[in-house]
């Protein structure tokens, strides 16, 4: 199995190259640059192993939430590749990325996700460590710190920016069943990577071009005319 | 040289394909009005999110429909500004990846310059040299145009563009969102000179625009209205005659100053009010005291399309322009900042 994966959803960068069981990542912190850096990172990627886009079987991307703009990069990047070599698209939450992140590094057997949403917002997604893989309880959302959904049990882990952004908000909210936190965690393409393989081991089919689209999670973004 | 055009700097997914050998092969268009029409304005977030969502399947679409296959492309083309980032970007985006992952060349293409030369897709295209009169909801210039690439700005709106003022001055009128071409049609019903609105910035020399001060004259004009007079629609036309004549009667003032000026004996109109039809007539009249002559794209590449961008993009690489690996995309990019094309050895 060969797999490319990439993500420009949030204030990272990357891109990663599955091959047969081992990851190689390019990343980096370069806000607003992912425009510019996005596809030269690929090429030097797909270079550094010798290999092809003709020789991949599956491409995966980082399709949200984050920025939209981001997002809409990463997006326009994987469909403009799977048209041309007539791959598979592996769409991955960038919550889940976050807290595999935090579940590999820190051993975290449970994780709240967050990534700074601006307007006094945060996405938020709540994972189990399941063998070292996250599992999303409920579903993932877009609300104010001040009214994310409090856990049933204690020593969760928070992870992402969200966690920099509302540190206080968030401590006030969760009290004691949160034991620690990182801000400086973002999704990450080898993360990405890992985890459309192991959804497409596990039977996920991947997408064609026309539906690897965002998931924002905000949809409310304008006001009609009649609501004014 | 097959070329693909991408189009997505506002609310149209516009793609095309251009082949230097025999011309456009074929285009598909996506319109974004009805979703904007409900918000009463383009909103640029909803814009992006349509554009990624309809750019694959309409370049499947086309391929379908010309029986071309991505591999037989030898460029890609898209527009990379001026026009809302988001939109841009998500244009820009998949194009560049595109060209990348077919292992062909890409090209950031000029939203403008891509209208300017519009009318060369025609049958009957001019000449250079021409001047270019660019009307439409974003912009409002008069250009002379020496070659590809060699554009004198030789005016342009300082504020409303003709477009903007004619959706505006509609949306005061109750007429929706986009109301222009609804505003165009009721001044149909209209009597000449019942109002006389003024025409800006003729009274002095220079072929800069201002549109804004059209719209609240119509404001006001309609305020003194009696709403409950029973020829109230007739009324409503009659400005509605009033506005749309002094739009036009000041583009074709300074056109007619841009033609003398650079002493040019073609006229060229595109962008979305150039499908004006009061405005063609107005315009072949006065070119018909010049012994000059009058072309415009047809209708449908007036407004934003992709078979411009395309276009575009086959002349700019047959000269052997490239693009870096990065995706371009500019909210604000000048058109005097274009360059002709230089011949590449290759």
């Amino acid at each position: 199995m060969k797999l490319l994966a990439l993500d420009t959803a949030t204030e990272a960068c990357s891109v990663a190259l599955y091959v047969d069981g081992e990851i190689s990542q390019r990343y980096r912190l370069a806000p607003r640059e992912h425009s510019h850096l996005i596809l030269q990172m690929l090429d030097d990627c797909l270079a550094e192993a010798e290999l092809k886009l003709s020789q991949l079987d599956a491409l995966a991307f980082g399709r949200g939430p984050g920025s939209f703009m981001g997002l809409r990069i990463a997006a326009g990047v994987v469909q403009g590749i799977s048209l041309a070599q007539d791959l598979p698209i592996v769409p991955v939450s960038t919550l889940a990325s976050i807290a595999h992140i935090q579940m590999q590094q820190r051993g975290a057997m449970r994780v709240l996700a967050a990534i700074d949403a601006r307007m006094a917002e945060v996405y938020w997604g709540a994972f189990i460590n399941n063998n070292g893989l996250p599992v999303l309880q409920g579903q993932e959302m877009v609300l104010p710190p001040e009214q994310v959904p409090i856990p049933d049990t204690e020593g969760w882990s928070g992870a992402g920016t969200g966690w920099g952004s509302y540190a206080d908000l968030l401590v006030r909210r969760l009290g004691d069943h949160v034991s620690t936190s990182q801000a400086e965690v973002f999704p990450s393409a080898a993360s990405i990577a890992e985890l459309a393989v192991v959804g497409l081991a596990s039977g996920e089919q991947g997408v064609a071009a026309a539906q690897a689209i965002p998931v924002y999670l905000r949809d409310q973004v304008a006001k009609k005319a009649a609501s004014r | 040289m097959i070329v693909l055009g991408i189009e997505t700097s506002c609310d149209e997914t516009g793609i095309a394909l251009y082949d230097s050998a025999r011309g456009l092969i074929g285009h598909v268009l996506h319109s974004q009005v009805e979703l904007h029409a409900e918000y009463g304005g383009v909103v640029p977030e909803l814009a992006s999110r349509d554009h990624i969502r309809y750019l694959s399947p309409l370049i499947q679409q086309l391929l379908a429909e010309t029986g071309l296959r991505l591999q037989q492309l030898d460029g890609i083309a898209y527009t990379a500004g001026p026009g809302l980032i988001g939109a841009l970007m998500s244009g820009a985006a998949l194009g560049r990846a595109l060209a990348w992952s077919l292992g062909i060349p890409a090209l950031e293409v000029h939203h403008m310059e891509g209208h300017l030369l519009a009318p060369m897709l025609e049958h009957r295209p001019p000449a250079f040299p021409f001047i270019a009169l660019l009307v439409s909801g974003g912009h409002t210039l008069l250009a002379e145009v020496t070659g590809v690439g060699e554009y004198r700005l030789m005016g342009q709106s300082l504020d409303d563009a003709a477009g903007e003022a004619f959706d505006k001055t509609a949306k005061i009128m109750g007429l929706g969102y986009p109301g222009g071409p609804a505003l165009a049609k009721l001044a149909e019903q209209g009597r000449r000179e019942v109002w006389r609105f003024p025409r800006p910035m003729t009274d002095r020399p220079g072929l800069d625009f201002s549109f804004s001060g059209l719209k609240t004259f119509a404001l006001t004009t309609l305020q003194n209205l009696d709403t409950s007079a029973s020829d109230y629609q007739q009324q409503l036309a009659d400005v509605a005659r009033a506005f749309e004549d002094a739009v036009v009667d000041t583009l074709v003032i300074k056109s007619e100053r841009a033609l003398r000026e650079a002493e040019a004996q073609r006229l060229v109109i595109a962008g979305g009010v150039g499908a004006n039809l009061h405005l063609r007539e107005q315009l072949a009249v006065m070119v018909q005291r010049h012994d000059a002559e009058l072309f415009y794209p047809r209708i449908e590449f007036c407004t934003d399309n992709g078979a411009m961008i395309a276009h575009v993009g086959c002349l700019r690489l047959l000269a052997g322009e490239t693009q870096p690996l990065q995706i371009a995309a500019r909210a604000r990019w000048s058109m005097e900042d274009l360059r002709a094309p230089e011949q590449v050895e290759k």
